[in-house]
């Protein structure tokens, strides 16, 4: 049975996370650990090698400045599949996972055996995680068991490598087909074999496509995950991507984990901030917060 | 040689049915010559908490029926009451000093009450309700709704219009009622319940009892069912025990100010504000979002 | 240089700092009487402590209003009557916008006095109560001039002098509910607050000095029962309006008896949440904790009793359990906070014999919440209860606490049933995905509001009231006009 869900209740709570009080040493804490979830992006037509080994750095060592205790690395860098062996290479024994998005992204309007084949050349390319596209045009015509049967045969090709969910939201429109997604995604994922905390996530946007991550679209994932926690005790990890900009952005999305799913959960094991501007506003707070002192967007390197 | 008159004793009307008093007891009526005219039931206690139970069970089909229907079966009251115009003028005539031509007037008036009330029945929600414009997306309304069991006590002049003019407006808003008609000129509302009977009322709906307001007033005052009490013509002790008493299960109170010309005062009576105190104001809140 | 390389690090425990609000306020010593337009010391020469609830550390000594100082307090407001319903209704208007616009300017500071006063969590005095009083006076305000418009085909009066005695749940938000429409309509007022939280009233009597409403159109005076006595049986009041417990409003109808007083009763409740199988679960259980945790469960329209297809009973346990977790109890002053203090002792004493009964009748307590609550002050960890059934003491009473009874039902018609079994009819809720249920049900429910997918919303167009043994007259909306206005 479809899960309903409640447009206006779901806007109401998620709005109260944003009205909790982040500050001081919880303020550093939290930054500190958004800094640790983030999937640093970069997913042009343009993109250069250059331009991946810079991001790479940045990955590694998100400020050059001196503040203690050291910044984490952020959790992994996001590239197209044409790029993983050169961040693969960057990324070398630095602990940062090489993301690729596969699947035809950012539509998903191939044919399934070029999708597979995207998959398994990034997975050979040495992706640790693929973060794919669901086919959304099957899914809002109501081909469900078509969109279950790719997401499992996606899981299965990406072998070792751990599988984000793309739902592309913005292109459901509601909040319903949102839970319907995630529910169906999780299952569809979980029919390819068993689940170990964190091997597979959702994810709500290719930000690509307007709105991309919302709070309350976040919540309705989040509600999803905690259902399936709830019957199987697996831990399915949650990934918002597109639009989150700020640091402040990203506290209330920390606030709206540990109120829901709890603090089992706020861990890059188990959520990741799709983003790429996020990292350095997150970087201004923490070294303000460090310093005293208020920075300027040049003081910290372009990812 | 004369013929001797067959004089009848006028029941009470509880439940669609006509019956005597439980307590047998009946009162005389004097005309205003003082010969006995006839003999109404001297309801009691009992008799009334036996109303208030099929009163209390017709609740719910009286306030479920539309609003559409409720005025057509108030139309048929009054097209039934039409039809028996000089028969109730006579009645008001029996006991009281009021010229014939009066008492067809208050036929009359009557009459019109209840077609001004049975036109109310599907519209007075839309004026006593509203939709509310809430700073929230939320769809939120306020519907007038029925509160159940309302007791009538009416006064003992006019006899026929007040009593008509005090239970329209509880069966307009959808409660039954129990009304007790006037004492001292209680035959018009003693035959009102064959008019009830003949106008597709459902039983129950309607209860009329005739006797005396110091048997019952405590009673109407105390009963828990009892949801609202709509009242003319009482003195201040009597307004103080249906107060007091009502105050046990937070009845809604309605004393009537209403005074001689006043009650042909469509105006004063038979307006929205005259249902008002017989409806509960019941306010809805949904979510309104299409995403 | 060094950074932290590991990606799988363990979960954090990462906690909320301390948040208070440090809005510095200050508070008079003493409290005095506002009749007339000034605050005077009391002719009874008395005055009681008023404490903050959830530090137990006195805040200000408040004036109590013998029957000599009730006598001023009435007679300044049928003074000033005359000239305040004749003024017109476009310029009595202008006073209440003020009066709002001074109140939306303040409003940290009410906030956060309300809030030390009453031990209500300070983002609710803060998001919920501060604002809603700011909007009611801003919404009467607009009636003032356009009652004709409100009772088409009547002539439009005010009543005279009204008596108003408002409850501790949302001092200044109840403050305003009475005072509100009573003004725009053209009343005058003498309003007593309840006696442990006085302070948010006193304050707006400031308001009104500021915004130099005429004196005596609103008095203020404070006290405790025996105040509210005298005020509720002056002869020279016209109309009573009253908020609190079902015993205190039947006693006051039943006093006012003869006296041709008008009466406005807002009494308590048990109100229903009724949740089907159909429902969107999640928000559901959002409802649930909205509707009886809000305010301490110190909402006289509380969702206290939960009724459950049985179906989903297991699921919504669980879910409600689990969502118990993050409700945060503690120092209502922190920003953080959702659940505050109890507002006084003798109300933590009542809860705590309630819970007790509860057990001793059978029922399973489930306090999921395992935080520490402050050693000093009134605590109350919220609470359910299962195996209950509605013939239970804590199913039928009103307890006013963060205490919630959850039973089950199979089919719709026995949810209604269920639900309407009670002398209370103040709220329910409803919550299904399926329009004509919630249609019917909504429809069949004897309460004064129902919330359909939802809980606990406030409005000052929407009006508020109950059916039955919860009261009558409305407040807010239209309908809220009514209690304060004879048609002729």
């Amino acid at each position: 049975m479809r899960q309903q869900v409640d447009t206006v209740m779901v806007e109401q709570r998620a709005a109260s996370f944003t009205r909790r009080s982040i500050k001081t040493e919880s303020k550093t804490q939290g930054l500190r650990l958004a800094l640790s979830m983030i999937d640093l992006t970069t997913l042009e037509g343009k993109d250069s090698d250059e331009k991946v080994r810079s991001l790479c750095r940045k990955a590694i060592t998100p400020w050059e400045g001196e503040i203690t205790p050291p910044l984490p690395s952020v959790a992994a860098v996001c590239v197209y599949p044409s790029l993983v062996a050169i961040a693969k290479r960057a990324l070398d024994g630095s602990g940062v996972n090489v993301a690729s998005v596969a699947t035809g992204f950012p539509s998903g309007q191939f044919p399934l055996s070029v999708r597979l084949d995207d998959v398994t050349k990034a997975v050979e390319a040495g992706a640790d995680e693929i973060d794919m596209v669901i086919n959304r045009g099957a899914f809002l015509s109501g081909y469900y068991d078509e969109v279950a049967e790719e997401i499992k045969q996606v899981r299965i090709a990406c072998g070792d490598a751990h599988l984000k969910i793309i739902l592309e939201t913005g292109e459901l429109e509601t909040l319903e087909n949102v839970r319907a997604a995630s529910d169906l995604a999780i299952e569809a994922a979980a029919s390819a074999g068993p689940i170990a905390d964190g091997e597979v996530f959702i994810k709500t946007s290719t930000g690509k496509i307007s709105p991309a991550a919302t709070m309350p679209v976040t919540l309705v994932m989040l509600d999803a995950i905690q259902s399936y926690f709830d019957k199987t005790g697996v831990r399915i990890g949650m990934k918002p991507a597109g639009g989150i900009r700020t640091a402040k952005q990203s506290l209330h999305y920390l606030v709206m984990v540990k109120e829901t799913l709890g603090n089992d959960w706020l861990t890059p094991t188990l959520f990741r901030f799709g983003a790429s501007t996020l990292t350095n506003d997150v970087l201004r707070q923490l070294v303000r917060q460090h310093t005293g002192r208020y920075t300027a967007n040049f003081d910290f390197s372009e990812a | 040689m004369s013929r001797l008159t067959v004089p009848k004793t006028y029941k009470l009307y509880i439940g669609g049915k006509f019956p005597r008093t439980e307590s047998g007891r009946s009162i005389p009526i004097q005309d205003r010559k003082g010969d006995t005219a006839a003999h109404i039931c001297h309801a009691s206690r009992k008799d009334f908490r036996e109303a208030v139970e099929v009163a209390a069970k017709a609740a719910s089909s009286w306030s479920g029926i539309t609003g559409y229907l409720r005025g057509q079966i108030l139309y048929r009251m009054a097209e039934m009451l039409e039809g028996r115009r000089e028969e109730f003028a006579a009645a008001i005539c029996v006991t009281s000093d009021t010229k014939i031509a009066a008492a067809r007037k208050e036929v009359d008036a009557s009459v019109d009450r209840l077609v001004c009330f049975a036109g109310w029945t599907d519209k007075y929600q839309q004026v006593l309700g509203c939709q509310n414009p809430v700073a929230s997306s939320f769809y939120n309304f306020t519907v007038p709704v029925s509160q159940g069991v309302t007791c009538v006590v009416a006064p003992d002049e006019p006899s026929l219009l007040g009593l008509i003019t005090l239970i329209a407006a509880p069966l307009c808003a959808g409660n039954t009622v129990i009304a007790l008609g006037s004492q001292k000129h209680p035959i018009p509302t003693a035959i009102f319940g064959e008019v009830c009977q003949t106008s597709d009322v459902p039983a129950g709906a309607i209860n009329l009892l005739t006797g005396k307001r110091a048997d019952i007033i405590e009673q109407i005052a105390d009963h828990r069912q009892v949801a609202s009490v709509s009242a003319a013509g009482l003195s201040k002790k009597e307004r103080v025990t249906i107060e007091v008493g009502g105050a046990d299960s937070l009845k809604r109170v309605c004393f009537s100010a209403l005074k001689n010309n006043d009650w042909y005062d469509a105006r004063l009576c038979a307006s929205p504000w005259a249902i008002e105190p017989f409806v509960e104001m019941k306010t809805i809140w949904h979510p309104s979002a299409s995403r | 240089m060094a950074t932290e390389t590991t990606t799988n690090i363990q979960a954090t425990g990462w906690e909320y700092s301390a948040a208070p609000e440090r809005f510095p306020i200050s508070i008079e010593e003493t409290n005095k009487l506002f009749i007339d337009g000034k605050f005077i010391s009391p002719k009874s020469r008395k005055w009681f402590a008023t404490t903050n609830p959830a530090t137990d550390e006195k805040l200000a000594d408040i004036a109590t209003a013998g029957a000599a100082d009730v006598n001023a307090a009435v007679a300044s407001a049928k003074k000033a009557l005359p000239k305040w319903s004749k003024l017109a209704g476009s310029e009595r208007a202008k006073y209440l916008y003020r009066i709002a616009r001074r109140i939306q300017e303040r409003a940290r500071e009410f906030a956060v006095l309300e809030t030390l006063d009453g031990g209500k969590p300070i983002k609710e005095s803060r998001d919920v109560d501060i604002p809603l009083v700011a909007q009611h006076f801003f919404y009467c305000a607009g009636w003032a001039d356009k009652l004709e418009y409100a009772f088409p085909g009547r002539n439009v009066q005010p009543i005279g002098v009204c008596a108003q005695i408002i409850p501790w749940n949302f001092p200044l938000m109840m403050a305003a509910w009475k005072l509100a429409p009573a003004l725009a309509c053209g009343n005058t007022c003498v309003l007593k607050p309840a006696e442990t939280t006085s302070l948010t009233a006193l304050r707006l009597a400031e308001v009104l000095q500021e915004v130099e409403l005429p004196e005596g159109v609103v008095n203020i005076v404070t006290g405790a029962g025996d105040t509210g006595k005298y005020l509720a049986e002056h002869k020279a009041i016209n109309k009573l309006a009253f908020t609190g417990s079902t015993h205190v409003g039947k006693m006051l109808m039943r006093n006012s008896a003869g006296t041709g007083k008008r009466l406005t009763l807002e009494l308590g409740g048990k109100s229903a949440n009724i949740i089907f199988a159909d429902a969107a679960i999640d928000q559901a259980v959002e409802g649930i904790v909205s509707g009886i945790y809000f305010n301490q469960g110190h909402v006289c329209c509380a969702g206290s009793r939960l009724f459950v297809e049985e179906p989903i009973l297991e699921e919504v346990i669980q879910k409600l359990t689990h969502r118990m977790k993050s409700l945060r109890v503690g120092d209502p002053m922190d920003k953080n906070t959702d659940v505050g203090a109890i507002n006084s002792r003798s109300q933590l004493q009542t809860i705590e014999q309630y819970i007790k009964t509860g057990v001793a009748e059978g029922g399973q307590l489930h306090e999921a919440n395992n935080q520490q609550l402050p050693s000093k002050g009134n605590w109350c960890n919220p609470c359910f209860f299962t195996d209950i059934q509605p013939s239970h003491t804590i199913a039928r009473e009103e307890i006013f606490g963060p205490v919630l009874s959850v039973m089950t039902f199979r089919t719709p018609e026995e949810a209604i049933s269920r639900a309407n079994n009670t002398p209370y009819g103040l709220a329910a809720g409803v919550w299904t995905d399926k329009g004509s249920k919630v249609f019917e049900v909504a429809k069949r429910l004897e309460a004064g509001i129902i919330w359909c997918n939802s809980y606990n919303r406030f409005d000052a167009a929407s009006p508020f009231g109950g059916f039955k043994e919860s009261g009558f007259g409305r407040e807010g909306g239209m309908q809220g006009l009514k209690p304060y206005v004879k048609l002729v």
